[in-house]
């Protein structure tokens, strides 16, 4: 293996694992809040979908991410409502959405299938960083969407802990009843913070029908939203540690790619098993040291709040 | 004494079906420490709650510093300076105790930890609440968990600050130093409030104290001007109210013996501390006292749900303490616990299912395959000899009135013909035709020669059905009255603490 190659491959890790990172982000501001949100595939389809076809029709990439973000958030919110107001089970509301999202997305989409997409993100070298040896073709030569997810990782953990929105926000999905006792408003705060992790989570559809592969393609998530969640837990609920989980993942991913590419005769189902194997074996791990050390998902994630049984 | 800080006048609340507070007049002035001294249910925690916000009363009004302010809710009352620390914590475990204690600000965006930490050491220092801002709260023990919460309030500018039942939780080192703190404060000018129904709490540390009863603020006093005797009475009243049902004597040979029996409660705290009691054959002891003070796992032990750590129960000369639950409901062992949804019957079940959850296993109702035919007519039998109101006895039980419920399960427990009957809170929420049934059936079963442990918090009940009084306080026996020469308010001051006159 060449050194460029390798080079090639880490620029390939982050522009695969990006879609991941915003999903995994959202779904970590929601589930500090307390709200378990396993509709994100569907989201992600909606969010990519929703992209794509403003993307289409109005030539405008910045209307093409707000429309998916907003179709993102138009499930979140439902999720909201069904397991925040009506108390409802947040596992199967989720899964319900996830099924929901991807026959909405279908039909949505059915007219656009095999159309290659008008406008779409093109890597843009950043000056002199990119020219940085190693760094800058690793880091600095992407599309927009990667450079905003950098800056998102930043201030998301600035805002979890450095804040007192974040502060609010993390005793929230700890323990809702002393928050609530101090004012803090437990069911707006979940409406909030669980919409926009589906914002994000179509934010990261539209990464792939806009920037990845610039196309539709049913159900062309492909189980990434899955793997979101157990990055969520990968990161120990911290969105600066989720940066590397979901460069991780895409590194993997883009291996498998490279590695059929320069004619190593796997099978290739066997390839693309490979990230979803490395879910299964990173949760054992996560879970086994994270047990130890008092930290991890936080006391309320999943519990709906009822005032009266405080 | 100084200002007056709080004044409620006339304070009426209702629930649905009980009135909690009726007619409560409460002052509270700076610079003292105040006790609000009643039984359970007597309407303390109610009247609280008003105080701070999370209810709204009914009839009355409610003076902050001479002021005329009504709380809407809790945000109002911390408004006035009001704080309150409860009994089960309201702290973030995985947090600090600074961010803690900064939860819900909302002065600036961004959390200023040191400096909020430097507000924390100056509050812990003046009033000698000793706890680090970094430390997290799961690391705390209990005693500086608490200590955390009232920071809290202080932190907010708390200045009236109430304590509802602070002690429950605590070692009794940890109650001095807690004293000495509230003290402290106190002397800050601060009104300091604490719930409590320990009688020695009452007399050691508060300055003035207003007695609760049934939700009436029955008196007021100065502890200088009072005494244990004084406020025993005034906290269980004045006298029994009805006439005794078990008048017969048939008490035999002794049938069941506790010895010494030691046991931890479910947070693995003492519950039990060398509990001693016997009950003959034909007798009926009532077991006196605040709950909470050791009743439930005193139950436990004895039907065998939760292990001693020391000591022997004995049931007509044989060991329970060794057997499995199987073995001792064999042996004749009938219980009513206290929850008979959760721990007595199985609410989605069919009564019929209910009716025979001791019995199955009999070889009369099959030998490998439930005898379904037999099982029904057992049920009915049972249905019918106990008057249990139901459609039939395909319905799950669930559907039942609290009352039928109980007949159902009194039906199953008195059916295997047992030697001793614990009953716990038999008639909590039953009325009145209910109740009667219940001290029936008790009293039938102690005519038949069983041993009948009664547990109640309820005097009445007690001073009706029982032969012998036992009181209970923290776990230890406090004393044993024969019930035809009890005293009401010997029994009140025991209930909080105080040992039995002659043994005092």
């Amino acid at each position: 293996m060449t050194f460029n190659m390798l080079i090639a491959i880490l620029a390939a890790a982050i522009s695969t694992g990006t879609p991941i990172l915003f999903v995994a982000l959202g779904e970590i501001i929601a589930e500090k809040s307390g709200v378990q949100n396993l509709g994100l595939e569907g989201m992600m389809l909606v969010g990519a979908v929703t992209g794509f076809i403003v993307g289409a029709s109005s030539l405008n990439l910045f209307m093409a991410i707000l429309a998916a973000a907003l179709g993102g958030g138009v499930l979140a919110l439902l999720h909201s409502y069904v397991t925040i107001t009506l108390k409802a089970n947040q596992v199967v509301s989720g899964l319900a959405l996830t099924i929901f999202g991807t026959g909405l997305s279908g039909y949505l989409g059915k007219p656009y299938v095999g159309m290659p997409a008008p406008v779409k993100f093109d890597s843009v070298a950043i000056p002199f960083l990119s020219e940085i040896p190693v760094v800058g073709p690793v880091f600095f030569n992407h599309n927009v969407l990667v450079y905003f997810s950098y800056a998102l990782v930043f201030l998301l953990w600035f805002f979890v802990y450095r804040t007192n929105f974040g502060l609010n926000l993390r005793a929230t999905g700890e323990n809702p009843g002393a928050a609530d006792s101090l004012g803090v408003n437990v069911f707006a705060l979940r409406y909030v913070y669980t919409i926009f992790g589906g914002m994000l989570a179509g934010v990261g559809g539209a990464y792939l029908s806009l920037a990845s592969a610039p196309s539709w393609v049913e159900n062309m998530s492909g189980g990434r939203g899955w793997i979101a969640i157990a990055l969520v837990i990968f990161a120990i609920w911290n969105p600066a540690r989720a940066i590397f989980g979901a460069y991780l993942f895409g590194g993997v991913e883009a291996l498998g790619y490279r590695l059929q590419a320069i004619g190593v005769t796997a099978s290739p189902f066997i390839l693309n098993m490979m990230p979803y194997l490395l879910t299964i074996g990173v949760l054992i791990l996560v879970t086994i040291s994270s047990r130890t050390k008092h930290i991890g998902e936080p006391e309320s994630l999943g519990i709906p709040y009822d005032r009266e049984e405080r | 004494m100084s200002q007056l800080a709080v004044r409620m006048v006339d304070i009426r609340k209702t629930f649905p079906g009980v009135v909690a507070n009726d007619q409560v007049n409460l002052e509270i002035y700076r610079g003292e420490i105040h006790a609000l001294l009643g039984e359970n249910g007597a309407g303390k925690s109610t009247l609280m709650n008003i105080l701070t916000g999370l209810y709204q009363q009914d009839k009355g009004e409610v003076f902050i510093n001479d002021e005329l302010r009504n709380f809407k809710s809790p945000k109002d009352a911390i408004e006035a300076g009001i704080g309150m620390v409860h009994q089960n914590f309201r702290l973030v475990k995985p947090f600090t105790v600074t961010e803690n204690v900064m939860l819900g600000q909302k002065k600036s965006a961004f959390l200023k930890l040191d400096e909020a930490g430097e507000r924390i050491n100056a509050i812990s220092s003046k009033f000698g609440l000793k706890v680090h801002p970094k430390a997290k709260i799961w690391q705390l023990s209990v005693g500086e968990q608490q200590r955390v919460e009232i920071i809290k309030m202080l932190y907010k500018g708390t200045d009236i600050l109430i304590l509802d039942e602070p002690t429950a939780v605590l070692t009794p080192q940890e109650v001095n130093d807690l004293f000495e703190i509230l003290r402290g404060m106190a002397d800050d000018g601060k009104a300091i409030v604490f719930i409590t129904h320990k009688m020695h709490e009452v007399i050691d540390f508060a300055d003035r104290i207003t007695v609760l009863r049934g939700g009436l603020s029955i008196k007021t006093l100065l502890k200088k001007e009072t005494d244990a005797s004084e406020l025993g009475k005034l906290m269980v009243g004045k006298e029994f109210l009805s006439g005794r049902k078990n008048t017969i004597n048939t008490c035999g040979d002794r049938s069941l013996s506790i010895k010494k029996v030691s046991a931890l409660n479910d947070k693995g705290l003492p519950a039990l501390s060398e509990f001693s009691l016997d009950i003959c054959k034909g007798e009926i002891v009532g077991i006196a006292g605040v709950a909470g003070n050791g009743q439930r796992e005193l139950s436990e032990v004895i039907t065998g749900l939760r292990p001693v750590t020391s000591g022997n129960i004995q049931l007509d000369g044989t060991e329970l303490t060794k057997k499995s639950i199987r073995e001792i409901i064999d042996f004749g062992v009938a219980f009513i616990p206290e929850d008979r949804h959760g721990m007595g019957l199985a609410s989605n079940l069919t009564v019929i299912d209910n009716a025979i959850l001791k019995e199955y296993r009999s070889s009369q109702y099959g030998s490998r395959l439930l005898d379904l035919k037999k099982l029904r007519e057992k049920a009915q039998c049972l249905v019918d000899d106990f008057d249990v109101k139901i459609p039939n006895v395909d319905c799950p039980v669930k559907l039942m009135s609290g009352g039928n419920l109980q007949k159902l399960l009194l039906a199953r427990e008195t059916s295997i013909e047992p030697k001793l009957v614990v009953a716990v809170y038999p008639i909590r929420g039953l009325d009145i035709g209910a109740t009667d049934f219940v001290h029936n059936v008790l009293i039938e079963q102690k005519n038949a020669g069983a041993a009948v442990l009664l547990i109640s918090e309820d005097l009445d009940e007690i001073y009706k059905m029982a032969d012998r009084i036992a009181v209970m306080y923290e776990g230890k026996l406090m004393g044993i009255l024969s019930t035809e020469d009890a005293d009401i308010g010997e029994v009140g001051m025991m209930m909080a603490g105080a040992r039995k006159k002659e043994d005092a």
